[in-house]
């Protein structure tokens, strides 16, 4: 196999950035980056840039810099300086050239995983700093198109997918309808005021893997869980306006969220595998809304699925014989703490676990999340080459034995199949309900 | 001479330690009146457990999984900051100079003990500075900035071991060495050297999400 003798440079093209930088002037550029450094931004911004001693120790962190040869334009803070710094030094005075390549590195080259916080001596956050450059992106209407399309599908129909009311509740039924033929008395309760859970999905669930829909449904009738779903919006937990900058909008998906669930009555609300889902009502909505923690608890599916198991609610049949490897997703693991809590679940329904490394807090992200992966086709290259890394480390898992790949977040499941065909790994990747669902003892 | 050497161990020296206290102090406290301005949600999040437990790991060598990748760095890294505090503080020509105005003295270190140690801090600076030409992701986020700092620090360091050794010039070493240290206390809060005061706080903050919220380690 030959290899081209020379690489040819990569051009995006991407209308979002494109014809947004055309409407802008030099003016509105200054004018929208002072606000948010000077107006919107604090002390943070200031303490993480006034701290920075630029020792590049956070470099080591960035699966883009260890995926591109260790380039230095790659590394956590050479983002910071092909983005932020310059602004700050030109108080605001770049072309709108500048504001299209930054919305690309911070939209694109950076997946918010924050590892590179625990890389940096000080615990400067940098992934803070990038989402910070997304906003004044947002706010100059340079943001990548296929994403701006979701948050638009946000603001629209208050889920990700554009998924229209009737949609919704149809495809409960369907659902419902499809595990009657395998439990009878199952139902998917709508609109069950008082109910103990609110069970919460992100927009795709619907709109293409419905049958993650009907696993978790097997899954609460079997541990005779007291749920509900909403059938009015408010039932989708994604946001991908908080990866764009659009904070306004995520405030809204998030008041509509909880407000559903308190409308409901519930205790707590249950949300399926996702992550950026978990990040958006524990961490960042939650905070946009003055909430310090989310205003009603907040139990993600490794969370709820350990209760369940731990408290006997289900038991396992037969346990999964085929070796399985665990990602460990950032925006639960490194954002919630549930590192301990997966490995319990996957022992209790897997025969074998075997640990890639890093691992835990210090997995290698999976180079979709942070919205990546939703700035769609243009940039599907850019998440391969930047997580070369990642295809390393799954094949050294490979190699000892894993056959599966389990990664409990919507966004690693997309973009590990990328890296997963991409690289040849020969994975199979799945969810936890995937096996639980058919490894748990059923009537 | 000895008017200059009056001058900047008298009136510079009282202007240099004003400007550094007065300024350290008016930086940490300008940035918390910022945060109760802008970001009070932080003074909710602080932990001191948790910001302890952060600022003791990455205070001690080898705890974290990035000093135990960089080794060279680590030891060198400690062993700078340890002497650049230290080495200062517990002179004994330093304290005699506090003695004789003010009577007041405290335990020192044995001459060649801080001839060491200043010797340990000019490696250091050499260290970094050769880290900044060659490394190429230190290099990449190098400005000419970073290099003044560096000079900032080295220069009471390689000024002060000359005029110990007094080979040559020991009064114009001497002068030279009190004025270097006079710039290098005004700039540390109006530098980046500022991590001096702002390092404790970004650490601490980051422990306490990390251990308060996100339940995970920071290190």
């Amino acid at each position: 196999m030959a290899e081209p003798a020379k690489k040819v440079e990569k051009k995006i093209v991407d209308k979002g950035l494109t014809v947004g930088a055309q409407h802008l002037s030099e003016e509105r550029i200054e004018k929208v980056i002072n606000k948010v450094l000077k107006g919107e931004s604090g002390a943070r911004l200031k303490a993480y840039v006034d701290t920075c001693i630029h020792c590049g120790l956070c470099s080591d962190a960035c699966h883009y810099y260890l995926s591109h040869d260790k380039d230095p334009r790659y590394s956590p803070v050479g983002k910071v300086k092909q983005t932020l710094w310059e602004m700050l030094k030109n108080h605001g005075r770049v072309d709108a050239e500048f504001i299209k390549r930054s919305s690309e590195i911070a939209s694109t080259e950076c997946n918010a995983c924050k590892r590179c916080a625990m890389y940096c001596p000080f615990g400067i956050d940098i992934a803070y700093l990038m989402l910070t450059v997304r906003r004044i992106c947002h706010l100059l209407g340079v943001t990548p198109l296929y994403i701006q399309d979701t948050a638009h599908s946000h603001a629209t129909t208050m889920n990700q997918m554009w998924v229209k009311d009737d949609e919704w509740i149809d495809t409960l039924q369907w659902q419902e309808e499809e595990a009657q033929a395998e439990i009878p008395t199952l139902r998917i309760p709508l609109e069950k005021e008082g109910a103990d859970i609110m069970y919460s999905v992100i927009g795709p669930e619907p709109k293409f893997q419905a049958q993650l829909l009907y696993q978790a449904a097997v899954i609460m009738d079997v541990a005779g869980v007291n749920w509900t779903m909403p059938a009015t919006p408010g039932w989708d937990n994604s946001d991908m306006a908080m990866y764009t900058g659009d904070n306004e909008i995520m405030g809204r998906v998030k008041r509509a969220h909880f407000e559903t669930a308190a409308r409901l009555k519930v205790k707590r609300i249950v949300m399926g595998e996702c992550g950026h889902a978990f990040r958006s009502v524990y961490d960042m909505g939650n905070r946009w809304l003055g909430w310090r923690m989310p205003p009603i608890p907040i139990v993600h599916a490794i969370d709820f699925y350990y209760e369940l198991i731990k408290g006997g609610k289900i038991t396992i049949a037969k346990k999964f014989p085929e070796a399985v490897t665990l990602h460990d997703p950032c925006n639960v693991v490194r954002g919630g703490g549930l590192a301990e809590k997966a490995r319990y679940v996957v022992h209790a329904i897997c025969e074998e676990l075997i640990e890639m490394h890093p691992n835990r807090e210090h997995n290698y992200c999976c180079c979709a999340g942070g919205g990546v992966i939703n700035c769609g086709p243009p940039y599907k290259m850019t998440r391969m080459e930047g997580n070369r890394i990642k295809a390393e480390q799954l094949f050294a898992a490979k190699s000892k034995g894993a056959k599966i790949l389990i990664a409990p977040c919507h966004n690693c499941h997309s973009g590990l199949e990328d890296i997963n065909h991409h690289y040849e790994l020969g994975l199979e990747i799945k969810f936890i309900s995937d096996i639980l669902y058919e490894c748990m003892q059923k009537p | 001479m000895h008017s200059l050497y009056n001058i900047v161990s008298g009136p510079l020296a009282w202007l240099a330690f004003a400007i550094f206290i007065g300024g350290s102090i008016y930086r940490l406290i300008s940035l918390i009146v910022l945060v109760h301005k802008k970001e009070p949600f932080i003074f909710s999040y602080m932990s001191l457990r948790y910001s302890l437990r952060s600022i003791l790991r990455w205070s001690t060598p080898f705890a974290t999984e990035n000093m135990r990748k960089h080794p060279a760095l680590t030891i060198i890294a400690f062993a700078f900051h340890i002497c650049l505090i230290l080495t200062p503080i517990f002179l004994l020509a330093h304290v005699t100079l506090v003695d004789e105005s003010w009577n007041l003295s405290w335990w020192t270190l044995p001459d060649g003990a801080a001839e060491i140690m200043a010797l340990i801090v000019i490696a250091g600076c050499v260290f970094f500075l050769v880290r900044r030409l060659v490394n190429p992701e230190v290099q990449y986020v190098t400005s000419a900035s970073d290099y003044v700092i560096l000079a900032i620090v080295a220069a009471p360091f390689i000024t002060g071991v000359l005029a110990y050794y007094q080979w040559f010039g020991y009064q114009t070493f001497l002068i030279l060495h009190i004025l270097s240290g006079e710039i290098m206390l005004v700039a540390i809060p109006f530098t980046r050297l500022s991590h001096m005061l702002f390092a404790p706080l970004t650490r601490a903050y980051m422990g306490s999400e990390f251990g308060g919220v996100r339940h995970a380690r920071d290190w």
